[in-house]
């Protein structure tokens, strides 16, 4: 089984690139690897409930991804918690450095 | 924590993309838990550590220089030099020459140094982990 590190930083809403990423997510894990999906910068976008891809977001936490989020990127976008799926991760960039420097694991940044 | 190496490639110009602002929060990040990062500054993040860079008043806003407090990107790598100097690890900047000679912007503040692709592969077969945040 291998690890990925998959980052997001782009906005679903604003490309279909971002939403074939999230696909693309899928199916990793869909594979039996394990799967960390980091939302950073505007791909937080896509965490308000009841947007578009809320269903997507609670499809790839049932597929087993891990969904960790960039604390600074809602906070500059004033993303509530109240407003976002309580399954995320609040996460920061030293956890992030954390699980990028773990042996074994693979790591693409989505631009 | 034992001490790992870093090689990111970063390529977006200083002030177009949130990707500078997140590329400076994982070196900060890094340098601060004890990793050695090397990063391979090539496209427009060659010109991330221009010496000329100046702050700039907001006329729109009103404000003078020192209110408006526009930060220049050369500050916060200089501040990431001296984060590893304090910390005790190396943080290599490598301007990406081919890219700095199509921009001619060769005047760095002090840290950074030319290189070329050839350093990006070398880095980053040394490295224990390789992050390219590629542009748009």
């Amino acid at each position: 089984m291998s690890k990925y590190l998959l980052i997001e930083s782009r906005d679903s809403f604003e490309s279909r690139d971002s939403e074939k990423f999230l696909d693309l997510v899928g199916r990793i894990a869909a594979n039996g690897d394990q799967v960390i999906l980091f939302l950073i910068q505007n791909a937080v976008l896509i965490l308000r409930k009841g947007s578009m891809f809320s269903s997507k977001l609670r499809e790839l936490m049932h597929g087993k991804v891990e969904v960790h989020v960039d604390e600074f990127s809602l906070r500059e976008r004033s993303i509530q918690e109240w407003e976002r799926p309580d399954f995320i991760v609040v996460s920061n960039m030293d956890q992030l450095i954390e699980i990028l420097m773990e042996p074994g694991t693979k790591t693409i940044w989505h631009s | 924590m034992s001490t790992k190496t870093l090689t990111l490639a970063i390529m977006d110009a200083p002030y177009e993309s949130a990707n500078s602002t997140t590329a400076f929060r994982i070196i900060h990040a890094a340098l601060k838990r004890g990793h050695q990062v090397t990063v391979f500054a090539y496209e427009g993040a060659v010109n991330l550590a221009i010496k000329a860079q100046q702050p700039h008043a907001n006329p729109v806003k009103g404000t003078t220089v020192e209110e408006e407090q526009h930060p220049a990107t050369k500050v916060w790598v200089a501040a990431l030099f001296r984060l590893a100097e304090q910390n005790g690890v190396q943080l290599n900047w490598i301007n990406c020459g081919l890219c700095v000679d199509e921009r001619g912007t060769g005047d760095w503040i002090a840290g950074p140094r030319r290189g070329g692709p050839k350093d990006f592969i070398e880095a980053s077969l040394s490295s224990d982990v390789t992050l390219v945040i590629a542009t748009r």
